[in-house]
């Protein structure tokens, strides 16, 4: 499996995520430098991403949506802050709404995105940080959940149908 | 690795819901605050088997309960289950779907012996 480490920090609210890539940091840099290629990592299968403007350049707004099974969409943005290809990059990741607009009452994660080579390829470290409990929640609400989601949605659906 | 922490979580819930008392037990305690013998009068069944009932939901994080004087009042705890740490379980489970269409994209570029600047669209390659 390529996910070979996850640490969460509850008290922080980080989560970092250490995966292996049989591929060299450049190619590994290439799909995130590419928003047709990151189009096809981004979102799940149910929930495709389009990234409308994109840039990997300090200072750059990068904006995407994610479009939903009965077509709702779902807003976000980038704040690219530093680049040092093909080794990192740091973003502020915030919301957005229809229009790609920042929805500023919304909270704002901190990235940083790590790609170190090794031998067999590459080894990337994700750090998310979110700055509350419900920034966290925000972005599971977005839609982004894969299919495996935990029982705690299962049981919120029945309460609140019950 | 905190995936069986997660795990036992997930069936610690799971168990706690797969009773019917324990269901009704959560509404009423969701939607306000219960003694427990208030709960038992509910219920043709002994204190005892509804205090235990209440127990179960208490160690899945559905309810707490707090003391005054002799009585015992629980309180449905829908934040609890909530929790950080499942939130942050299912930011996982984002992640690990990002890095297997990673893995795969990498794989089929390696394949097809595509740079990553040029396959943007990979229906016209060659």
């Amino acid at each position: 499996m390529p996910v070979t480490d996850v640490q969460k920090d509850m008290d922080s609210r980080t989560i970092t995520i250490t995966a292996d890539f049989a591929a060299p940091p450049e190619q590994v840099w290439g799909i995130y430098a590419d928003p047709r290629k990151l189009e096809q990592v981004w979102g799940p299968p149910t929930h495709p991403a389009t990234f409308v403007d994109h840039s990997l350049t300090p200072g750059a707004r990068v904006t995407y949506y994610m479009t939903g099974p009965d077509g709702e969409k779902f807003g976000g943005w980038w704040e690219i802050d530093e680049v040092d290809e093909p080794h990192s990059f740091t973003f502020r990741d915030g919301f957005a709404d229809a229009d790609l607009n920042p929805v500023d009452t919304a909270p704002v994660s901190e990235n940083v995105y790590r790609f170190a080579a090794t031998d067999g390829g590459t080894r990337a470290v994700y750090t998310s940080t979110y700055a509350s409990a419900e920034a966290l929640q925000q972005v599971l609400d977005m839609g982004v959940e894969e299919g495996a989601t935990l029982a705690i949605n299962q049981i919120d659906a029945y309460l609140a149908a019950a | 690795m905190t995936g069986s922490a997660d795990e036992d979580r997930a069936d610690a819930l799971f168990h706690a819901l797969a009773d019917r008392t324990r269901r009704d037990i959560v509404r009423r305690v969701l939607a306000g605050e219960h003694s427990v013998s208030a709960l038992a009068h509910k219920y043709d069944m002994s204190f005892a088997a509804v205090q235990k009932h209440v127990a179960v939901l208490e160690r899945a994080g559905l309810l707490s309960k707090r003391r005054v004087g002799r009585e015992a009042l629980a309180t449905g705890d829908i934040d609890a289950v909530r929790s950080v740490g499942s939130m942050l379980s299912e930011i996982e489970q984002i992640w690990r779907g990002r890095i297997s269409r990673m893995d795969e994209l990498l794989a089929t570029d390696h394949r097809t012996g595509t740079t990553p600047d040029l396959s943007a669209d990979p229906t016209k390659e060659h």
